[in-house]
């Protein structure tokens, strides 16, 4: 176990490097670098001028040695302006030549100056992923438990009157991507001119005082779509589980069918939609940028926009860093928690 | 003129739409009438849930066909005094209506979701095409020999599942990066797949018999090879074919983000297939291993394979939607439905119907896919 979690974890670092290592080329690709110096520098300044910042910032050395800078396991580069005042990556105002660190990337918790936002990333990052994780957290706390109930339900009986309603059902709300939804919510619950006007269109307001009002067609935006998903997974395993020896035998004991489906089938039932559940967070994250923008909720995902929008090259990385970070995660957890959960399967 | 009622605005649409009519009765008569001759096809036809999945795909694919004819306006067309105009209201000429009103610049929303079916029509099934070719053509050696190979294809395949899909497209789909040529070189490593799937298909099959090899190997390559300049690199030396270059990055972003999934179940698949005994005979008969993975293997891993494809259409039209929605690549006037509802949502609360035209539009495409791919999956399952 303890070989397959650490092979695993190599995996996942050597996956994290690649795509960090991606996304840092695709974002200092040379247009975007002059995109950079032309927005810092002034939009006017001339080819030879855009060179000669870029030098002075650090942008012209190597790739790798950038990325290596980035990181923390090169030496930050280092530069003296004509008069005499030393400049350089790990630089901040007010510091002697002595308390400068060798090293600033993000090993050392140095994650970079947005252009954007004009702030540091880290907190910019920590304040944004908070917001989004209420916003997750209320998804998971309405999502998780209807979709269980409506995947048991279906599958209990499997062609059932009920199991072809919910089933359908299902498959509409994945058929429905949270822009349509979204779109379709508003103009139903929250249009000043035809609609029921029963909850707020936007989610401003939500990021300092959650309301019923203003917090409901969000989370049920983004929940609907896994909703669909997750129980289509809970009714498949529940119709398979419910045809095994085990439940005829308790059913020919005369057990009767509510205690058959809650003591001896669900347990059973519900560990192929833990794994299901568990890589539905990367989903959910490309929700969160959907309906972040729809709703203008600034959290994460209207963060990633923004930044990416504005080719804000640092604060891009570190988004990127987090949302590969949370895709690696929940599938290392989704593995072992499978493994622990049927002890048939076995990992060598 | 008068403001329509919503009954003649229905009749009135309903109407626009008699070529789709017309098509749908034809071809569910003919299907419904030879069905026990038609196989898995005509299978479909005895499960309600495929049947109402075929005959909404139907209708788009229709629409999509007799677009010029359903469509009052040219989706472009600016009539004065219709801004944001309600469903059913008349033009300021007289002339005829605006069935399902106008959007922010004085456009017929109706025109503009007939002719975004058009696009996202050509688009989606199309990119899936490609995404299956190539993920095939990966999937099929990395299940078959597995090691070292199936090792450093399923970390590249990972390694693109483990992006975030829209960050991707922010990064893809910029204008600087697309300045640089990226996802042009992207789309001639891409696009080379179908032709390396065609070429290895019909050689190992008419391995035997060189002089017919040769024959199908040639017109492969010729036509692919001109088909390949043409979109690839916009080199067509004919000038016939030829792709809008921002179309072109729509199109090679989708193909790169699905064809990873579409590796990782043929390579699940073939692992399942190759321990069959009759996979073990052909090895026995001398036959060689792309013999065994594409004219073995490849046919009996069709059913999950097709319908993986329905449903992997519309998370393409999906996909394409959500490109649209955030404004990347397309161009602005593009009549598809995800930049509709994009430009439709700023005035949401007040004008809803400009958004909520191609959004339903979308969702009961994507709808039809997936009752069709359900259907087909039950009926294909049934023996």
């Amino acid at each position: 176990m303890l070989k397959f979690i650490l092979r695993r974890l190599g995996t996942m670092i050597l996956t994290a490097l690649c795509l960090t290592f991606i996304v840092f080329f695709l974002t200092n690709l040379p247009p975007n670098l002059e995109k950079l110096a032309k927005s810092e520098a002034g939009s006017r300044i001339s080819d030879a001028e855009v060179q000669s910042w870029l030098a002075k910032n650090g942008y012209a050395q190597p790739l790798l040695v950038r990325y290596g800078e980035w990181l923390g396991v090169v030496p930050g580069w280092t530069d003296e302006t004509t008069s005499g005042q030393m400049t350089g990556r790990c630089v901040k105002r007010g510091m002697t030549a002595e308390d400068v660190p060798t090293f600033c990337g993000i090993l050392q918790g140095e994650w970079g100056f947005s252009t954007v936002f004009k702030d540091e990333v880290d907190t910019i990052i920590s304040r944004r992923l908070g917001l989004t994780g209420i916003l997750m957290g209320f998804v998971m706390l309405v999502m998780v438990p209807s979709a269980l109930v409506i995947g048991v339900l279906a599958g209990m009986r499997e062609g059932s009157r009920l199991d072809r309603t919910l089933s359908t059902a299902s498959i509409a709300t994945t058929a429905t991507p949270e822009y349509v939804s979204g779109v379709i919510f508003i103009a139903v619950f929250a249009s000043s001119a035809v609609g029921l006007k029963w909850f707020s269109g936007t989610a401003t307001s939500a990021m300092d005082n959650i309301t019923f009002n203003n917090f409901t067609l969000p989370v049920l935006t983004i929940a609907l779509y896994g909703i669909g998903y997750i129980a289509r997974m809970t009714r498949a395993s529940m119709a398979e589980v419910m045809t095994a020896q085990y439940i005829r035998t308790a059913r020919l004991k005369g057990v009767s069918f509510p205690n058959i489906v809650l003591k001896h089938a669900l347990r059973n039932a519900l560990i192929a939609p833990f794994t299901v559940i568990m890589l539905q967070f990367p989903w959910l994250l490309n929700g969160v940028v959907i309906v972040e923008t729809l709703f203008n909720y600034k959290g994460f995902g209207w963060t990633l926009v923004e930044a990416a929008g504005n080719n804000d090259i640092e604060l891009l990385l570190a988004c990127s860093v987090v949302a590969v970070f949370v895709v690696l995660v929940t599938q290392l957890i989704s593995d072992i928690g499978y493994v622990f959960l049927n002890p048939r399967i076995r990992i060598s | 003129m008068e403001e329509l009622s919503w009954g003649s605005i229905i009749a009135r649409v309903f109407a626009q739409f008699w070529p789709v009519w017309i098509g749908m009765v034809a071809v569910f008569a003919l299907s419904i009438f030879y069905k026990r001759r038609l196989g898995l096809y005509g299978k479909l036809f005895d499960s309600s849930i495929g049947m109402v999945g075929f005959a909404i795909v139907l209708f788009w694919f229709f629409t999509a066909i007799f677009a010029d004819t359903i469509a009052m306006y040219d989706p472009l067309q600016i009539s004065s005094g219709m801004k944001n105009k309600v469903p059913g209201s008349p033009l300021a000429d007289g002339t005829g209506y605006y069935l399902l009103g106008g959007d922010s610049l004085s456009r017929d929303v109706f025109s503009r979701m007939v002719m975004g079916a058009r696009e996202v029509l050509i688009i989606a099934p199309a990119a899936t095409l490609f995404a299956f070719m190539v993920g095939i053509t990966l999937g099929l050696p990395a299940g078959y020999f597995g090691g070292r190979l199936d090792t450093f294809l399923s970390f590249l395949a990972n390694l693109v599942l483990a992006f975030p899909v829209i960050l991707l497209f922010y990064l893809l789909v910029t204008p600087e990066i697309v300045e640089t040529g990226i996802p042009k070189y992207l789309a001639a490593v891409l696009f080379l797949f179908p032709i390396i799937f065609l070429v290895i298909l019909f050689n190992s099959r008419f391995f035997v018999q060189p002089k017919k090899r040769n024959i199908y190997i040639a017109i492969t390559l010729v036509i692919g090879l001109w088909i390949y300049l043409g979109l690839a690199w916009n080199a067509d030396p004919l000038g016939i074919i030829s792709m809008q270059p921002n179309i072109l990055i729509v199109f090679v972003s989708v193909v790169f983000v699905n064809s990873p999934t579409v590796f990782r179940i043929v390579r699940g698949i073939v692992f399942d297939i190759k321990t069959r005994d009759y996979v073990a005979a052909g090895q026995t008969r001398g036959e060689g291993p792309w013999y065994i993975m594409l004219w073995e293997i490849l046919p009996n891993a069709r059913g999950p394979l097709i319908v993986d494809f329905c449903l992997r259409i519309g998370y393409t039209t999906i996909l394409l939607g959500t490109l649209g929605f955030f404004g990347l690549g397309v161009s602005p006037d593009s009549p598809d439905w995800g930049s509709t509802i994009n430009e439709g949502r700023r005035l949401l609360s007040i004008y809803p119907h400009p958004a909520l035209v191609p959004a339903i539009a979308l969702m009961s495409l994507v709808l039809g896919l997936n009752l069709l791919a359900d259907g087909l999956r039950e009926e294909s399952l049934r023996d």
